[in-house]
């Protein structure tokens, strides 16, 4: 496995396998009476998020210390970075303590790239702008892996706000990777550019429409409108996203009670996703919110025990 | 397959599948002779073969007692104090019997003992699992070298050995025959094992 976990180009199908064979373990440690492990004894990790976040970053500080890794968080907020200070100042500052990983956020794409460019430390990408989010995605994938038994074939749909979702770029390189058939479904103006070459290239679809593609689907991904991410009107008003897109109570009735729903959170009730979908029994919201903490401990574990790690 | 005392680049066999078998029913008499019946045992094997092992021992119980010894899988991995020193390896499964350990005489089985690291492994990783009453350790092949103050309970074979040789444990449910080897070159290390042998409360 590669030094760096910035992108899901940086895995191999075999790195894939491995990581969900240990996330598999991991989990397992999730049930007992003591959740941690010698493994990562010695080491430090620094989580620094310089835009909101709960859940990622809690996982992995809550990874890295089942893994017995001294965790610190830095936010944007009330660190140096509100005085001025450059990310490369900041980021320098902090591996001279001698961390053996930085966990980041950023909202600019390729900053976590830019970073491991700068430090010694293993640099995992905890979501940089509207890039990539690979433990999102693996998390995900391996989700749904535990869920349908394979994705081999499997059709997944991911309905959203894709133009400014990272976890949708890391999604559709992970789950193609892993076998499964992905149509994308989004309105028109919230379609990246360029999506048709790169869907081709791919190899997942594209649709306009949720209601056609719905019925067919093995699972569902829903995506955040990320409006904070909006500088200009993407669509009419959240009473029309939710009739063209939203995961509404009839839809659910067309999607039957077997097919698994996926949300990466924050969810906006009542947008993207009604209140009776995200609460199913199908729903897998918080089977991600698990399945992310086995995930990150496996993403941290073969990044930073081996020989080679940093240190 | 090539016979017992034949020398090749694989090594000589020092066990073959009757060996095995004899040694391991021994063990498992050995167990019950010491626990004084199979009340409250539980068999930890450590992957991979020492979990094959595990089971071979349990259906030998089972056979002598008619009760079936509860069988898990304890993975060491992530407790070694090597990891350091070898590209990171994925751990396998661990899996602790309904019931638990707690309480319990647990008998941990392994196919070679050598330095005596992945036993004070499954010791700490044990730790996190429960409170046994009592701890033993059942291996196929002693073949010397501890590095720790660690000894068996119940040996298959003492095999005195050099560090340059290589002990090949194979088990048909992982490698579709039974037998030990040593291969490689004694060297002028060969100690003998100054483990006289586990059999029982030595």
């Amino acid at each position: 496995m590669k030094k760096h976990l910035l992108s899901i180009d940086d895995l191999s199908l075999d790195d894939m396998d491995t990581l969900f064979a240990t996330a598999a373990e991991m989990h397992d440690v999730q049930r007992r009476e003591v959740k941690k492990l010698p493994a990562l004894r010695g080491r430090t990790i620094i989580n620094l998020f310089f835009e909101d976040s709960t859940r990622t970053r809690s996982s992995f500080e809550i990874a890295g210390k089942w893994l017995s890794a001294d965790t610190i968080n830095i936010t944007g907020k009330g660190s140096s970075a509100s005085k001025g200070e450059s990310l490369r100042d900041t980021v320098l500052t902090i591996t001279a303590m001698g961390v053996d990983a930085v966990v980041m956020r950023h909202s600019a794409s390729g900053s976590a790239l830019q970073v491991s460019q700068w430090v010694d430390a293993s640099v995992i990408n905890a979501g940089d702008g509207t890039h990539e989010h690979p433990s999102q995605a693996l998390l995900d994938a391996y989700t749904l892996q535990r869920r349908l038994g394979t994705l081999e074939g499997k059709r997944v749909l991911l309905v959203g706000d894709l133009t400014h979702s990272r976890v949708f770029r890391s999604n559709v390189k992970c789950l193609t990777r892993l076998g499964a058939e992905v149509t994308v479904v989004a309105p028109p103006t919230l379609m990246p550019s360029g999506v048709d070459a790169w869907s081709r290239e791919a190899g997942f679809a594209t649709s306009y429409d949720l209601d056609e593609v719905l019925p067919q689907a093995d699972a569902v991904m829903m995506l955040r409108v990320q409006r904070e991410r909006m500088s200009g009107g993407f669509f009419p008003s959240a009473r029309e996203y939710t009739v063209g897109y939203g995961l509404t109570r009839d839809r659910l009735a067309v999607l039957g009670p077997d097919v698994p729903i996926c949300h990466p959170g924050p969810m906006n009730r009542g947008l993207e996703i009604a209140a009776d979908a995200a609460d199913a029994a199908q729903s897998l919201v918080l089977d991600q919110v698990s399945a992310g903490l086995a995930v990150r401990m496996s993403i941290l574990y073969h990044l930073l025990a081996g020989e080679g790690a940093s240190s | 397959m090539s016979a017992p005392s034949e020398t090749t680049d694989e090594g000589r066999v020092v066990l073959d599948a009757r060996d095995i078998a004899r040694a391991l029913t021994r063990i498992s008499h050995e167990i019950l002779e010491r626990n004084k019946g199979p009340e409250d045992l539980v068999l930890l094997g450590i992957p991979t073969r020492g979990v094959g092992l595990a089971h071979r021992i349990a259906d030998r119980i089972a056979v002598t007692e008619g009760i079936t010894v509860p069988v898990g899988a304890l993975d060491v991995t992530l407790y070694r104090d090597d990891l350091r020193q070898h590209p990171a390896r994925g751990p396998q499964r661990t899996e602790v019997p309904p019931g638990g350990i707690d309480g319990r005489t647990v008998v941990l089985v392994d196919d070679v003992l050598y330095s005596g690291r992945t036993v004070r492994s499954a010791l700490d990783a044990m730790s996190d699992l429960g409170r046994p009453a009592a701890v033993r350790l059942a291996v196929l092949v002693d073949r010397g070298h501890r590095e720790l103050p660690i000894r068996a309970d119940h040996v298959g074979k003492n095999l005195p050995s050099a560090r340059t040789e290589r002990v090949m444990v194979r088990l048909e449910e992982y490698d579709d025959h039974d037998e030990v080897r040593i291969a490689g070159t004694p060297g002028s290390d060969t100690t003998g094992t100054d483990t006289t042998g586990g059999t029982e409360g030595s």
